[in-house]
């Protein structure tokens, strides 16, 4: 008996050795430890034993049994590892340097600054406003206090249609509708409106000029809207805009639907309000034109100039895009050349 | 324009002032100073010499050995002018000096030593004339610094025009003297004038004012035995630091009396001028200027004229045979008032845009005219005593602007300010700047100077500008307003427009463009689009783009070209406004529409059609909630761009919004007939005339549901839509939903049909199916499904 274990434990031993796989080695189990294995056989063969014997020899194969149970388990493991290593040693190695997808999609710069730019002011409590592109004269000149007759009707500078409408000059063509819309302003609650739009100007283009460009126009009216609130508006907006603590200058400017009308600069961040090439050695930039809204242009929106004030500022977003992005050539906006476009993927 | 500080001086106390910080106030509170320019600094040791001998160069037969007197000592230079002579008497700069760049040192000249040099007023930098020594006719003692009598030292500074369109005051000195006065809180001096009353008794000119339309005023006067042909070397310096370029005596002073008050003045030879007209012609005819063009005048442009033919152009220009020539000794002097548009208009259909006529159009005060005579008048004989007058002043006062009065009181001003300035403040600015004020208190009642009521000055809020800007915004306290906290209304297109825009470059990798609000001609014709007539610009420099688009498509395929070569994929869009034709008042039906592109070389143009489709119903979905319908649309034939077959109509509920289309062969094969194209265009306008469909969560039955695979044998013809209506004419309760899983298509093995693969989803809301119950459920679709002679695969 004891000889038959010692020699199943050998013959274990030797076909564990050959094993290389999960399979072969379950087959091993099968062999020993299955229903007919040599280990199962030789419990069997306890019947025929005293009980004296029947306990030591029970002891000695239930010994075999467990160690052979645990060389299996233990095999198997060694087995996985095997299998792991091999799987990783095997694996096709993947050229993580190669350019994945297709370029992403861009939005066009304008849009870009743009709607950065309405985000701000949404959270100042402005409206976002649209307007029409192709207007009356009315609303594109006599609403804004631009009389026949002014050099601005030129012409040479608005595009007019053969059914007497143009197309907008600035964005100012939209005040006069803004302001029939929302009407007059509640006591304390002024009206703030942020409108965007596409202007043209009847010109040849180049590098530096543009028939179709943005602007951005902004106004608030109220019954209690200053000019040292507009200096506050510009100075905190601006700030945003720019990200940086920017100081505002306002000079003089004339621009018939304000009065009065001011030239706004900010510091030149550049140098630092030092004097440099860009602005001119004088430390500000001018930026933008604003005022308080003429009282004219009131009158006409139906808002009486003798109760109520407001304040207007336009922003050129065209330009504002190529202070961001260091456009050279204005032509870039309409090319629809995707080489230039693709690049503005934030 | 250019301002000389010297100039300013003489109207208003400069001394003591910072005058670099005075030029940034003026930029602040008047016009913007553009530069700033310090002359003469670089003429240094510049005396009076005389040239006492002359001697030819050993070297050279240009250049002379001459002896120059400098008072102390007698210097000996080369000198290269022409006109050296003996006696000559010419500045002179000395060893150590400096003339311009040149350190005048000793050196060499053709192989003789110089030691200094004689100077021309081009070196001088005051004037351009080279032509030779500068000849000092002044006496002055040898050795005399010249700075001691030439104000070659200055500060100029340049305003840039722009910011003065609207200020009519502010084009000669004297305006801007008064500005500066104000800013500095010291009086402005008056103008020394000539007293025309004494020559009342002298016989009047002959001056009648024919057309009145476009004149204000026309005032002269004649003068006689003019003896002095140069302007005074002071004169000139201001002259040629201002831009002007010094001719002789008289047009120096028109041009002086233009710099200093901003009135043009023109004289007419008297000899050939001694009556005025002032009038239009109905027939256009040719005249000769004194810049020796000859131009063709309309019947618009008033026109100078004496009693035989015209002499002037009035504003503009002066007739070549009237002016004023070297032997000019008696002058009819004009100084008039035109009006400004009139002048601006015949500028510009002349062509010519003159000092004059750029100070015309800014409406200038008519109450500056006989001034200006007088100022002319006091300058001239100063200059030349001999000078006679030989006719009264002559003055027709046409038009006359009215007299502005504007009241207010100090709560308007603080309002619209914002802040306090006090009563006594304004007042004072006020008066400083010209206006009368009548005050009451806090109460105001001013008269608006008549340098300032032409146009500029008309009402309160033009007060508030005066009294601020002076004041100095950089002064002001700034505040937020006094405001309510109130809900901002939502721009929910504008969000919507956004939210196309990112999914389009997100999901689809689209990229956004701009394209112009007019059909590019060219690019249409290369391509082979036919364009429909629509609304056209009359008069745009581009003359060829004229017509405004109808629709986006056009420009999209004409940036599709221009890519395709380095592009073998591409997705583009724009929402952009196009003209609809015209609505029934006439206005441009202005409409907002969404136009997308995709192009590919790599894509089947099946799948491009697809994915088209699919960015566009997804796009929809994304902001409305609602799954648009594809139609047949024969409407958008009309596009020769658009497909007969593979295009469609996008329906949003009722209303079409749009269609998507393959591109027309024909129109592909002019950009590549290897690109696949597809495109679609949508109305944005209506787009959100249609409510967005509010999220419906539906509850999720707990029961398992049971998936069923169809396979049906459909007519090759029958769109999904109609096997998806006949699907829906089976009514099923526990039909939770179906929807496409393939579609199989071979000619070989069915013939005229194709195999749809469905996946019907079956669930109760109550309990599990049966698989019986599921079996008479797909029966009977099946027997509904073959009464349409479809059957299972």
């Amino acid at each position: 008996m004891l000889g038959n274990l010692e020699k199943i434990k050998q013959q274990f031993q030797e076909e564990l050795n050959k094993v290389n796989s999960n399979a072969e080695l379950e087959k091993i189990r099968v062999t020993f430890l299955g229903k007919k294995g040599l280990v199962t056989e030789q419990l069997k063969n306890l019947r025929d034993l005293t009980p004296e014997e029947k306990r030591t020899a029970g002891m000695q194969v239930n010994n075999l049994k467990n160690d052979i149970e645990q060389a299996i388990v233990e095999y198997q493991k060694t087995l996985e590892e095997k299998e792991y290593l091999q799987e990783i040693n095997n694996a096709e190695r993947y050229d993580y340097t190669i350019p994945c997808g297709k370029s992403p999609g861009t939005l066009h710069p304008i849009t870009i600054v743009q709607k950065r730019i309405e985000d701000i002011f949404k959270t100042m409590g402005f409206i976002i406003e649209d307007g029409l592109e192709i207007q009356t004269e009315y609303n594109n000149f006599e609403a804004v206090n631009i009389p026949k007759n002014h050099p601005a009707r030129d012409m040479q500078d608005t595009y007019y249609l053969d059914n007497g409408q143009l197309l907008k000059t600035h964005t100012s063509a939209a005040q006069n509708t803004i302001m029939r819309k929302y009407g007059v302003p509640k006591t304390g609650e002024p009206m703030k409106v942020l409108f965007p739009g596409r202007c043209f100007r009847n010109e040849n283009i180049d590098a530096s000029h543009e028939n179709t460009f943005f602007q951005l126009e902004g106004m608030m009216i109220g019954d209690d809207i200053s000019i040292s609130n507009l200096i506050y508006f510009m100075k905190v907006l601006l700030s945003e805009v720019f990200e940086r603590d920017v100081k505002v200058r306002l000079r003089p400017g004339f621009f018939p639907f304000v009065e009065p009308g001011f030239e706004l600069d900010i510091n030149c961040e550049i140098c630092e309000g030092k004097g440099c090439t860009t602005c001119k050695h004088s430390g500000w930039l001018e930026l933008l034109p604003c005022g308080m809204i003429h009282p004219n242009v009131l009158r006409m929106g139906g808002i009486d100039p003798e109760r109520y004030t407001g304040f207007a500022f336009g922003l050129g977003l065209t330009r504002l895009a190529m202070m961001k992005y260091n456009i050279k050539d204005i032509r870039l906006f309409n090319s629809g050349n995707l080489k230039q476009l693709r690049q503005f993927t934030r | 324009m250019l301002i000389s500080m010297n100039w300013i001086s003489e109207f208003t106390d400069l001394s003591g002032v910072n005058i670099k910080e005075l030029i940034n106030r003026f930029t602040l509170s008047t016009a913007e100073v553009e530069d700033v320019y310090e002359m003469g600094k670089n003429i240094k040791d510049v005396v009076v010499g005389k040239i006492i001998e002359v001697n030819d160069h050993p070297n050279s037969k240009k250049l002379h050995l001459v002896k120059v007197d400098i008072g102390t000592e007698v210097v000996e230079v080369v000198c290269g002018a022409p006109n050296v002579f003996v006696g000559a008497v010419v500045p002179f700069a000395k060893l150590g000096g400096r003339v311009g760049d040149l350190e005048i040192k000793e050196v060499p000249i053709a192989g003789v030593v110089s030691r200094g040099m004689c100077c021309s007023e081009k070196e001088l930098g005051i004037s351009d004339d080279h032509s030779g020594l500068m000849i000092i006719e002044e006496d002055y003692p040898l050795g005399t610094d010249i700075k001691e009598f030439m104000q070659l030292e200055d500060i100029v500074f340049e305003v840039d025009n722009k910011s003065l369109t609207n200020r009519p005051d502010l084009w000669g000195h004297y305006g801007i003297a008064r500005e500066i006065a104000a800013l500095n809180k010291r009086p402005l001096k008056p103008l020394e004038l000539a007293d025309t009353s004494i020559y009342r008794s002298l016989p009047p000119i002959d001056l009648k004012v024919e057309d009145d339309k476009r004149i204000y005023r026309f005032s002269c006067i004649t003068m006689d035995n003019i003896s002095k042909k140069k302007s005074p070397i002071n004169m000139r310096i201001r002259l040629t630091y201002c831009g002007m370029r010094p001719i002789n005596l008289l047009a120096d002073l028109t041009n002086y009396l233009m710099m200093e008050i901003g009135q043009p003045m023109h004289a007419y030879d008297n000899r050939k001028v001694k009556d005025i007209r002032v009038k239009t012609f109905s027939e256009p005819f040719d005249f000769l200027t004194l810049d020796g063009v000859t131009r063709r005048i309309d019947s618009d442009t008033l026109m100078i004229c004496d009693i035989k033919e015209p002499i002037g152009i009035a504003g503009i220009m002066g007739g070549e045979l009237s002016s004023i020539f070297y032997d000019t000794s008696s002058v009819l002097l004009e100084s008039a008032n035109f009006e400004g548009t009139g002048v601006r208009k015949s500028a510009t259909r002349l062509g010519l845009r003159t000092d004059a006529s750029s100070r015309y159009e800014k409406t200038l005060d008519p109450e500056m005219t006989v001034i200006a005579i007088e100022r002319f008048m006091k300058l001239l004989m100063d200059i030349d005593p001999g000078v006679k007058v030989t006719s009264c002043l002559t003055d027709s006062y046409v038009k006359r602007y009215d007299k502005i009065t504007v009241d207010f009181d100090k709560a308007y001003i603080d309002k619209y300010t914002g802040i306090d300035i006090p009563s006594d403040l304004m007042e004072e600015t006020l008066t400083y700047l010209g206006f009368k004020v009548t005050r009451d208190g806090d109460k105001f009642s001013v008269v608006v100077p008549s340098w300032r009521a032409t146009k500029d000055v008309t009402m309160k809020a033009d007060i508030v500008e005066e009294i601020t800007r002076i004041y100095g915004y950089d002064n002001f306290e700034i505040n937020s307003t006094k405001s309510l906290l109130s809900p901002v209304r939502h721009s929910v297109e504008r969000d919507n427009e956004y939210r196309i825009k990112i999914f389009l470059s997100d999901k689809y990798d689209m990229n956004e463009v701009h394209s112009y609000i007019w059909y590019e001609t060219k690019m249409n014709k290369e391509l082979g689009i036919v364009t429909e007539p629509n609304v056209r610009i009359v008069n745009s420099v581009t003359a060829e783009n004229d017509t405004i688009r109808s629709t986006i498509i056009p420009s999209l395929l004409g940036f599709v070209y221009k890519n395709v070569d380095s592009n073998p994929e591409m997705g583009m869009y724009e929402i952009g406004r196009v003209a609809d034709g015209l609505t029934e008042d006439g206005l441009c039906n202005e409409r907002k529409r969404l136009g997308i592109v995709i192009a590919s070389k790599v894509l089947s143009e099946k799948e491009v059609f697809f994915k088209l489709k699919e960015a566009v119903e997804r796009v929809i979905m994304d902001i409305k909630n609602i799954s648009p319908v594809f139609v047949e649309n024969n409407e958008i034939n009309k596009y020769n761009y658009v497909h007969a077959v593979n295009s469609a109509g996008i329906k949003l509920k009722d209303l079409e919004i749009g269609y998507l289309s393959i591109l027309n062969p024909k129109i592909r094969n002019n950009i590549d007939k290897k690109l696949n194209v597809a495109f679609a265009e949508i109305d944005i306008d209506d787009m959100e005339k249609i409510d967005a469909m509010p999220l419906e969560y539906k509850e999720v039955s707990k029961y398992p549901g049971v998936t069923v695979d169809l396979s049906l044998l459909v007519d090759k013809e029958i769109r999904y839509e109609t096997l998806s209506k006949y699907i829906d004419m089976y009514p099923c309760q526990y039909l939770d939903r179906y929807y496409l899983v393939d579609i199989f298509e071979d000619d070989r093995i069915l013939q005229n049909k194709k195999s749809v693969t469905v996946r019907f989803e079956f669930v109760s809301m109550e309990r599990t199916l049966e698989s019986h119950e599921i079996q008479s459920m797909v029966d009977g679709l099946l027997a509904v499904l073959k009464s349409k002679n479809i059957e299972l695969r």
